[in-house]
């Protein structure tokens, strides 16, 4: 016979070293005949002392021994009677999984998970393409207050920011070519580095991934915690197309503004490179453009422009789809805004490189 | 507990509470009683969830005082506080359960930033309070977003008894739940009370709640609580809200059945 005197106080803070105890307990089959709780002296007994006695009760119960409760007073009887209600503790499921087995499903995961991502990517252009083709067709769909309003905050809200970085980079480009090509007695063609370089690839190239991290982001985040609180289903239920009210105006204003952005991008670098000029070749502003202009034809400044609309589609749609991928969770939220920014500059890097291959292949 | 202050558990002495030129409570009184349960209801906008706000010191009073346990919480030092605060448990209107824990991880919040204790321990005491609170064993491992609304309220509420709380505090508790969920929910209310020797302030609308487990009533209008006691008290008060409230069609549905 085994007997339990319990004694003081039976709370959640105090259980876990009698909990060690009662679990080292053997209750093997048929060791123990009869087991006597006595809780007279205790003070305070609260639910977690109820369930590691009554676990420990079951399993003794299990073994084959006669239970009895002792001096329990009225709430204590009531509390060992309902967890006796909910049944028998259940045991804790648990999945250990090898550490291979682990990496190896990661690596699965991952690689379903990119083959999804790639066939909803495709639909969701599909779904764009559609809905731009229906607003051609009938422009008066198209929401313009949307579309002004994401053109001011994508557009016209950067510019202090590009304006600013674009001609620093612009600066430094020059300053560092004018030192390197000095080396070589040929300072004065920092100016066709600038120019090129500048005009074709960085002005833009900066511009994009600004515009990815600041717009492509919010646009994530707005429509992602619309999709939490159930708001694009309430537009949906109105009759309302999700796509037409929240993501063409954004692809369009974006689509708009980008190159417009890369444009005054491509002025500021080139203002960078003509004052490091000044100061460090002596260059006269008049003779700095006219170098310019000798350096660049039109087609040099169009590859950098005609890059700017594919870029704008794409930064906007990945932010969207996005949005719209959000699950209930803030934690979602926060994911997928990293995931559009990641996604959204490696796209346009990838298409960067692709258009670089196309003009070279037609001569530009 | 300090003197003075008898068997109340919350003392609450002339509140204010304004929100610009909008005055929500004037010199609010209110004693709770320990071991009882106390039913708040007053229209929309009288201020119900800011008092439960308030006593719980997330929004600083501004006028007057609240006691729980006896204590002036608001004057004490952080850490003081937090000793105090873990003898409440409060169950928000939708749950406001962690959205990146499992249901069995929310419950174990508590366990794990407050008490020392080993994880099998852990896991075994939130599979009993989500049982206790009425959802399957198999809750346990499922995200906040993969619950009914109900169901986040039970879940809500195994992690507000998780370190067996003096006082629960509901915020609303049957709203959005089925008649039958309701019902369950407030005998569940009603058993903890029995066995814990629980304190429950309970914000709601639900006249079945009220006649079913309220040991008492406080009505909140005009700024003040202008009635405090049981239904019967409520019946025969010839406040024109009370009786509205308490004699409208749904109020005698809900007397019928009790």
């Amino acid at each position: 016979m085994l007997v339990f005197r319990a004694s003081g106080e039976w709370v959640v803070a105090a259980v876990s070293g009698v909990d060690r105890q009662l679990r080292d307990i053997d209750a093997g089959h048929g060791r123990v005949k009869q087991a006597v709780f006595d809780l007279g002296e205790v003070t305070r007994f609260d639910t977690s002392a109820a369930v590691i006695l009554s676990r420990c009760a079951y399993a003794l119960e299990q073994g084959g021994a006669r239970i009895e409760f002792r001096n329990l007073n009225e709430a204590q009887s009531l509390l060992l009677d309902k967890l006796a209600q909910d049944g028998p503790p259940e045991p804790v499921e648990k999945h250990d999984v090898g550490l291979y087995a682990h990496v190896a499903g990661n690596m699965g995961d991952a690689v379903l998970a990119v083959s999804r991502e790639t066939v909803g990517i495709v639909e969701f252009l599909g779904d764009v393409v559609a809905a731009v083709g229906r607003t051609i067709r009938r422009p008066a769909r198209l929401r313009w207050v949307p579309f002004v309003y994401h053109m001011e905050r994508a557009g016209f809200d950067a510019l202090p920011l590009i304006c600013l970085l674009t001609f620093l980079i612009g600066a430094v480009l020059a300053q560092q070519g004018a030192t390197q090509l000095a080396k070589f007695g040929a300072d004065y063609f920092t100016v066709n580095m600038v120019t090129i370089v500048f005009l074709r690839e960085v002005g833009l190239l900066l511009t994009a991934i600004i515009v990815a991290g600041r717009s492509g982001s919010a646009f994530t985040a707005e429509i992602g915690s619309m999709k939490m609180r159930e708001e694009i289903d309430a537009m949906r239920t109105l009759g309302l197309d999700p796509m037409d009210m929240l993501i063409l105006p954004r692809v369009l204003a974006l689509v708009v503004t980008l190159p417009m952005l890369a444009f005054v991008a491509d002025l500021m670098g080139l203002l960078g490179g003509g004052v490091v000029s000044y100061f460090m070749l002596g260059m006269s502003p008049g003779l700095y453009i006219d170098r310019v202009r000798d350096a660049a034809d039109f087609w040099t400044f169009a590859v950098g422009i005609i890059k700017a609309p594919f870029m704008a589609a794409l930064i906007a749609m990945v932010g969207c789809r996005a949005g719209l991928l959000v699950t209930g969770s803030a934690e979602s939220v926060g994911q997928q805004t990293t995931h559009s920014v990641v996604r959204s500059i490696f796209l346009v890097i990838i298409v960067d490189a692709i258009f670089a291959m196309f003009f070279t292949a037609v001569g530009v | 507990m300090s003197a003075g202050t008898g068997d109340n558990i919350i003392e609450v002495e002339g509140l204010g509470t304004r929100f610009g030129d909008n005055v929500i409570h004037e010199n609010l009184d209110l004693q709770v009683k320990r071991g009882e349960v106390i039913g708040i209801v007053g229209g929309s906008g009288t201020g119900k969830s800011v008092l439960l706000r308030t006593i719980l010191g997330l929004k600083k009073p501004d006028q007057g005082r609240i006691r729980v346990f006896g204590e002036y919480l608001q004057d004490m030092p952080e850490a003081e506080r937090r000793a105090y605060e873990r003898r409440w448990g409060v169950l928000f209107q939708d749950g406001a359960l962690f959205s990146a824990l499992t249901v069995a991880q929310n419950v174990q919040v508590p366990y794990r930033e407050h008490l020392h204790m080993e994880a099998d321990l852990m896991d075994e005491l939130a599979a009993a309070k989500i049982r206790m609170s009425g959802l399957p064993a198999n809750a346990c491992s499922l995200y906040p977003s993969e619950l009914s609304g109900g169901m986040r309220k039970r879940a809500g509420l195994a992690r507000a008894l998780a370190l067996d709380p003096e006082i629960l505090f509901l915020d609303e508790p049957t709203a959005g739940l089925d008649p039958i969920g309701a019902a369950a929910f407030d005998e569940l209310i009603g058993d903890l009370k029995r066995t814990l020797g629980l304190t429950v302030f309970m914000v709601t609308h639900d006249l079945d709640s009220l006649y079913a487990i309220c040991d008492r009533i406080a009505v909140l209008a005009e700024r003040q609580v202008i009635l405090v006691g049981t239904v019967e008290d409520m019946l025969v008060s010839d406040h024109p809200w009370i009786h509205e409230y308490f004699h409208g069609p749904r109020a005698r549905a809900a007397l019928k059945e009790s």
